[in-house]
């Protein structure tokens, strides 16, 4: 029903430019998501987003906003220069995991440690979705990727990295939750926690991130729906849901 | 000699794999070959294309201004490559998806009802090697047992009968174009 | 026998028979085949392939496993490459052999993933900081490129420096019938006598890229420029291509070159006697060959995949020699052969 409903009314954050993503692919509805909340913040005349590179590098677009792209994987950095210079709008990446957790997790974790007053949406869908299926640090032991065609191998690539969790443990992280969006409940949650990782920026409590499982059909090499089953099935295992910080009690 | 083709369809019908048989085919034949494909946001938007090159001597430039060749899977794609093919080059068109002729007068037209082949063959992802057989058999550049080595040296390690499906492919395609 | 094959896994096959067992990388287009050939390749040969977390990361890998005196590698495309420049700059001061393919892409920024040749100046005049240079090498057939590799490895080791084979998007993605070179067993190769192996009983190596006594460090440079002074002599490359007779001389490499050399098939038709000069070696840069050429030649026209980079290395070659002329496309477009024999006709009409 939720999706539907997302669906059928286009939030006013959202531009008229259709997205590109491919069918079964959460980078839209998680868009959507974050647009309605913008909407219902009434803040997209002072916010500002910064899109990573990734398959939401058009992201800049899609959103009618003010945006820019930053380089691959210095999307918190670049957000942290904007909201230095105007600690009054509100700044927002949107990062992939090829992004955040691979290239850019010097900057993400700086970002989180000073506790920069911006928000991260970060879409974690265990593969670089942009440049064909490679493997991301994110992605599941034994998964078979183009560069891990035997299967992720803790001995020779390490294991899946919990990006959540370990921001977590750093003072400056004020709100961090991981969900999905596979079903209607769960995009009600999804809106509920970027909600508040918004509202965690306006009043100015510091570093807010909401890591949502996400689905690659086209890299997965899966239907929309087998791989809604996957990630459920398989994804949630490694990255369990849930909020891993939370300083804002009473706050909000 | 220097024969030049464009193959250009939307994504899901084979385009980049006929385009990479005729190359390994003229290949086998002896021949000089590049092949060129599309990439990037241009296939995202659901069209593909390849070049292929074919030559008796070195072949310098694999891109190609006027192709002597079009082989049209769709209406975009012969829309847009109508107007670069050479005066009296040929354009192949699938029959099945184009319901139109050609604006020019001054090039050979030849038409394959591709996807309905496919269908009879009974697997309607074929119809890129039905086309492949019209082409072989208009322009007479590759021959049958070429085509065979180089579906041979595709598809043999992953499964012997995909290569005697899409031999059979070729062959309807040979017998069913119309000049 | 002569196979069918991309570019990019081409070239990482070649680097595997010419005893390469060390890959880092960072998937980017439009190269990524070569990082994936390798994932797969690698673990076969009993080799190391790693995908590292960035390719600052990568460089950093290359000069650790390059400390150890083994043939390492890795690729990348422009972006890519400029995050490799500050680890290109220490192994070129630690006087470090490995192989860089960067397969060019449109820029400056994230700019697009369509073939470019805008990384002339990065690679050929130094990215990163301090008088260092790297041996470039820009082939245009694949096949050209296949051979290469083992060149790409012998010239690293024989001055202990790094060798960029610089290529562009077309060379990555197109494929071409190659004949693979023969194998060179990594047992074949003898260790270096400056690898750091653990010191097991010998005195113990060092290297580095420093030193603070400016005289110490000056004496360092004055070393590098001494074997930079001996590559320009000894190593110098380029191909000439109808050059004899023609009226004017086209000036291009890789990719471009081969447009041109159709592009003087169909002017020579027309009446217009077209040659070609390809610098095979981009560092070092043919200056002296190029500088005799232009005394009989009345016009040259350098064409580059840039808005003209290549062309100031011409220009410096031939003084006021001749005309030097310039057509290029960036961000991605390629110049057509109907485009360049415009420009051509242009000149000589
Ligand atoms: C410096 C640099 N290295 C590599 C790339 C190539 N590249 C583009 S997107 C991407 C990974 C994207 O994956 P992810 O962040 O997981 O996003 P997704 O597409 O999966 O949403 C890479 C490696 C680049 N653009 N820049
Ligand atoms: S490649 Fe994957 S992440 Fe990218 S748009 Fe398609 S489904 Fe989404
Ligand atoms: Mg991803």
């Amino acid at each position: 029903m939720a999706i539907d409903k997302i669906v059928a009314q286009m939030p006013k954050s959202l531009s008229k430019i259709e997205f590109s993503y491919c069918p079964g692919c959460h980078h839209g509805i998680v868009h959507r998501i974050v647009a309605e909340v913008i909407d219902e913040l009434g803040i997209a005349s002072k916010t500002i987003m910064v899109a990573p590179v990734g398959c939401s590098v058009f992201a800049y677009n899609f959103f009618d906003l003010d945006g820019t792209v930053a380089a691959h994987g210095r999307a918190p950095a670049v957000a942290t220069g904007m909201k230095r210079a105007l600690p009054d709008r509100v700044i927002f990446t949107y990062q992939g995991d090829g992004d955040l957790a691979s290239i850019g997790t010097a900057e993400i974790v700086h970002a989180a440690n000073r506790g920069e007053n911006i928000t991260t949406i970060f879409i974690n869908n265990a593969v670089y979705g942009m440049t064909g299926g490679q493997m991301a640090p994110t992605t599941l032991l034994g998964q078979k990727t183009t560069t891990s065609p035997y299967g992720r191998d803790a001995k020779a690539n390490g294991y899946p990295i919990r990006m959540s969790e370990m921001l977590a443990t750093l003072d400056g992280s004020a709100y961090i939750e991981r969900t999905m969006v596979t079903t209607p409940q769960n995009v009600i949650k999804t809106k509920a926690a970027v909600k508040k990782a918004f509202q965690v920026q306006l009043k100015g409590l510091g570093f807010s991130m909401i890591e949502v499982l996400s689905t690659c059909p086209t890299n997965w090499g899966m239907t929309p729906i087998e791989s809604m089953k996957w990630l459920e099935d398989n994804m949630t295992k490694t990255f369990p849901l849930g909020v891993f910080v939370d300083r804002t009690k009473g706050l909000i | 000699m220097i024969k030049s083709i464009i193959i250009a369809g939307f994504g899901g019908q084979g385009v980049m794999l006929m385009g990479k048989i005729i190359a390994e085919a003229a290949m086998f034949e002896g021949l000089n070959v590049t092949w060129l494909p599309s990439y990037g946001p241009e296939m995202r938007g659901g069209t593909a294309n390849c070049t292929v090159v074919i030559g008796d001597e070195p072949i310098g430039s694999p891109v190609v201004d006027f192709p002597d060749v079009v082989i049209a899977m769709n209406i975009p794609s012969m829309m847009k490559f109508e107007e670069v093919l050479k005066k009296d080059g040929t354009m192949l068109i699938n029959s099945s998806v184009i319901d139109r002729e050609p604006s020019r007068k001054d090039i050979k037209v030849s038409k394959i009802d591709a996807n309905k082949i496919a269908d009879t063959i009974g697997n309607s992802k074929v119809l890129n090697m039905v086309t492949l057989g019209a082409f072989a058999k208009i322009t007479g550049l590759i021959k049958i047992e070429a085509i065979g080595k180089a579906l041979e040296e595709t598809f043999a390690s992953k499964n012997k009968k995909l290569v005697d499906l899409n031999l059979q492919a070729v062959e309807h395609g040979m017998k069913s174009v119309t000049d | 026998m002569k196979m069918l094959m991309k570019g990019t896994e081409a070239i990482a096959e070649a680097a595997i028979r010419a005893g390469c067992r060390l890959y880092f990388g960072y998937p980017i287009t439009p190269q990524s085949e070569l990082t994936e050939y390798m994932a797969k390749r690698m673990p076969e040969v009993k080799g190391t392939f790693l995908q590292s977390e960035s390719e600052v990361a990568t460089v950093n890998m290359l000069y650790g496993a390059a400390c150890t005196g083994r043939k390492v590698m890795t690729s990348t495309s422009s972006p890519g490459f400029s995050l490799m420049q500050e680890g290109i700059s220490y192994m070129a001061g630690a006087e470090l052999p490995a192989i860089f393919i960067n397969v060019m892409r449109g820029g400056p920024g994230l700019g697009d993933i369509q073939p470019s040749q805008s990384d002339y100046f990065q690679s050929t005049k130094g990215g990163g900081h301090g008088d260092y240079r790297m041996i470039v090498l820009a082939p245009h057939t694949l096949q050209e490129a296949t051979n290469m590799m083992k060149e790409a490895f012998d010239l690293a080791f024989k001055y202990r420096m790094l060798v960029t084979i610089l290529v562009d998007g077309m060379i990555g993605q197109m494929m071409e019938p190659v004949e693979l070179p023969e194998w060179t067993k990594p047992e074949e190769f003898e260790e270096p006598n400056w690898a750091l192996t653990g010191a097991n009983g010998r005195k113990p190596r060092k290297v580095t890229s420093f030193d603070l006594d400016p005289y110490e460090l000056e004496k360092m440079n004055l070393r590098y420029q001494e074997t930079y002074k001996k590559v320009s002599q000894n190593e110098v490359k380029y191909e000439e291509f109808k050059i004899e007779d023609a009226e004017i001389t086209v000036v291009a490499y890789g990719t471009m070159a081969r447009i041109v050399k159709t592009v003087i098939d169909y002017a020579r038709k027309s009446g217009i006697k077209v040659g070609l000069f390809r610098p095979i070696t981009l560092w070092p840069f043919p200056y002296e060959r190029l500088s005799e050429i232009s005394k009989n030649v009345k016009n040259i026209l350098t064409v580059e995949m840039s808005y003209g980079q290549m062309v100031e290395d011409v220009k410096l070659a031939v003084e006021e020699k001749s005309d030097v002329h310039f057509y290029g496309r960036s961000a991605g477009v390629v110049p057509t052969p109907a485009e360049i024999l415009d420009a051509i006709k242009k000149i000589v009409r």
